[in-house]
């Protein structure tokens, strides 16, 4: 390619990253700018202070909230992790009767649109009782036939051979699966757990159908009730503090295994 | 059955067991419990009441449910070409020779981890029509504000404009790696054939990137049906119900009306009909080029 060409191209490049970074730096910066200041288009401000964020912690139990979407998340994370892996290991691995029919009703599952069973999903949870619970939070995620299938898949390219080695060595089936699948199979480990993670991180809708006391709630309904309940007294600045408070661990994680979130996404979301 | 093998026989099944009792529950339950409701007057209260096809026909004449269908399909006619052509247009560009393609990958993705719930929140700022950042910089340019989520005629543009910035890191990951498959023999035969750029992508790039295309279609269409937390944070519904979104008003009819016979038949619909839309999207692009 000509050099002008290919300077053009860059100038593009750059031009369209600047519109994808702007508003970000624009919202930390905001939140970090006294209230007179916060509107400025200016990424700068001589003023810097962290008054925004003593607000939010003033006005809303946003610690709470944090510990609940950790906690949420994190459950949510290790169960999908351990009944996927599980589940996917007898699919791949093991012969029992019935194990086509769990295989095909996994693939069925992933083609149900949400909206089908959103609203009676939400009729159980009442008739357990478990609004305003984290078990109504949890449950619900607990596995994933995403998770599942890909873990089949990750674990029928493992050799037979191990699994008879370890059998012979007095290994149980779920030694075997422990011990032997899950460190030879870490990226699918790594896959199926940041895209677990994120999403019951990032999730909003579903808190805000099971969750109505402000104890229980987790950050992104908390933050989305404090923007749209007007709670925030329409301080821009003091909003988007709550806002960072929900990005920064995320955004964290993300500048350190990038290269893990994308192509963990991008996996799943063609399995999906 | 040789006695050997019993032992892996329940385990297999005592491994597949509690996932049998998470779909049970959790997925077929609901989806049993979707067909019962649709026949059912119940506001969770009181027991259900069978009321025949009576929500079908009151789905059918009321005028909110249209109105919510057609600003979905607006959305999802603004939002799957915009968010097509931006992402292969950058796919494209990252397939080039170029440096920090890792760095720039990752900036146009960020919006992707972040929740659906602060970037909402963010562009509603930047949207404001006194003192967003937009119409700061057209003011810089001497032109006149403009009422970007305020005005019947654009709010459901700037939503659609919106989550197109926010999945487009996504969709180029895919048209990249779509792009970076094609064989690069391909390209240096039509040189040699002194074809231009133009022809390049319109008979060796398009046609080898269907089965990416066909993936990026379904998967922003399905998004597009479950529109809900942009216009619930950003406008909720409004001005005079233009954002209204499908799933929106069935949130509202379930949790501010009790109306769960009814908000069951109005996601049963939508379901349907996004089911149809993608079956037509695959007919019409799943066929295979061949070279």
């Amino acid at each position: 390619m000509p050099s002008t060409k290919k300077l053009a191209l860059h100038l593009v490049l750059v031009c369209a990253a600047a519109s994808f970074l702007y508003p970000f730096l624009w919202m930390a910066a905001a939140a970090l700018k006294p209230g007179s200041e916060a509107l400025s288009m200016s990424l700068w401000s001589s003023h810097f202070t962290l008054a925004n964020y003593a607000a939010v912690f003033k006005k809303i139990p946003i610690g709470r909230a944090l510990l609940n979407s950790l906690l949420v998340a994190s459950c949510t994370t290790a169960s999908v992790l351990f009944f996927s892996s599980l589940a996917g290991y007898a699919l791949a691995k093991l012969r029992f009767r019935g194990k086509q029919a769990v295989f095909i009703a996994a693939l069925v599952t992933m083609m149900i649109p949400g909206q089908l069973t959103l609203i009676p999903l939400y009729t159980l949870i009442v008739r357990f009782g478990w609004i305003d619970s984290y078990l109504g939070l949890i449950a619900p995620g607990m596995m994933s036939a995403m998770g599942i299938l890909i873990f089949r898949q990750t674990f029928m390219a493992i050799p037979d051979e191990l699994i008879e080695a370890a059998r012979i060595e007095g290994c149980s089936e779920l030694d075997i699966l422990i011990r032997i699948f899950w460190p030879l199979s870490k990226p699918a480990m790594v896959t199926v757990g940041i895209v677990t993670f994120m999403a019951s991180w990032n999730e909003v809708l579903w808190p805000m159908m099971v969750i109505r006391e402000q104890q229980m709630m987790t950050m992104p309904q908390m933050i989305t009730m404090f923007s749209v309940g007007g709670q925030a007294g329409g301080e821009l600045g003091v909003e988007l503090a709550a806002s960072m408070i929900l990005v920064l661990p995320i955004a964290a994680a993300y500048a350190f295994f990038q290269r893990y979130f994308i192509e963990g996404i991008a996996t799943a979301g063609i399995k999906g | 059955m040789t006695i050997g093998r019993r032992p892996a026989e329940r385990a297999g099944l005592l491994f597949v067991s509690p996932y049998l009792l998470f779909l049970a529950v959790f997925s077929a339950y609901p989806l049993l419990f979707a067909f019962y409701l649709v026949f059912h007057r119940w506001d969770i209260v009181s027991p259900p009441v069978y009321v025949g096809l009576a929500n079908f026909s009151y789905l059918a004449g009321d005028v909110k449910f249209w109105r919510a269908l057609l600003n979905t399909a607006l959305f999802l006619a603004l939002h799957v070409p915009l968010q097509i052509v931006f992402s292969m247009l950058i796919a494209m560009a990252l397939a080039e020779k170029i440096a920090a393609r890792g760095f720039f990958r990752a900036v146009f993705f960020l919006p992707v981890i972040i929740s659906g719930a602060v970037v909402t929140i963010l562009w509603q700022k930047l949207y404001a029509t006194d003192t967003g950042v937009f119409n700061q910089l057209l003011a810089c340019l001497g032109l006149p504000p403009v009422r970007w989520l305020t005005s019947t005629k654009l709010a459901m543009a700037s939503i659609a404009v919106m989550a197109t910035w926010k999945n487009m890191g996504f969709y180029v990951v895919l048209f990249l790696a779509g792009i970076l498959n094609i064989p690069g023999h391909l390209y240096e035969a039509s040189r040699i054939e002194g074809a231009s750029r133009w022809q390049d992508f319109r008979f060796i790039t398009l046609p080898l990137l269907r089965p990416t295309m066909l993936l990026v279609v379904v998967l922003s269409t399905l998004g597009a049906f479950s529109l809900f937390i942009e216009p619930y944070v950003m406008t909720g519904g409004g001005p005079l119900d233009t954002t209204l979104s499908v799933v929106l008003y069935m949130y509202k009819h379930a949790f501010m009306f009790q109306h769960m016979g009814y908000a069951s038949t109005v996601g049963f619909a939508l379901a349907l009909l996004a089911l149809v839309v993608v079956l037509v999207q695959k007919r019409y692009l799943d066929t295979e080029a061949h070279y």
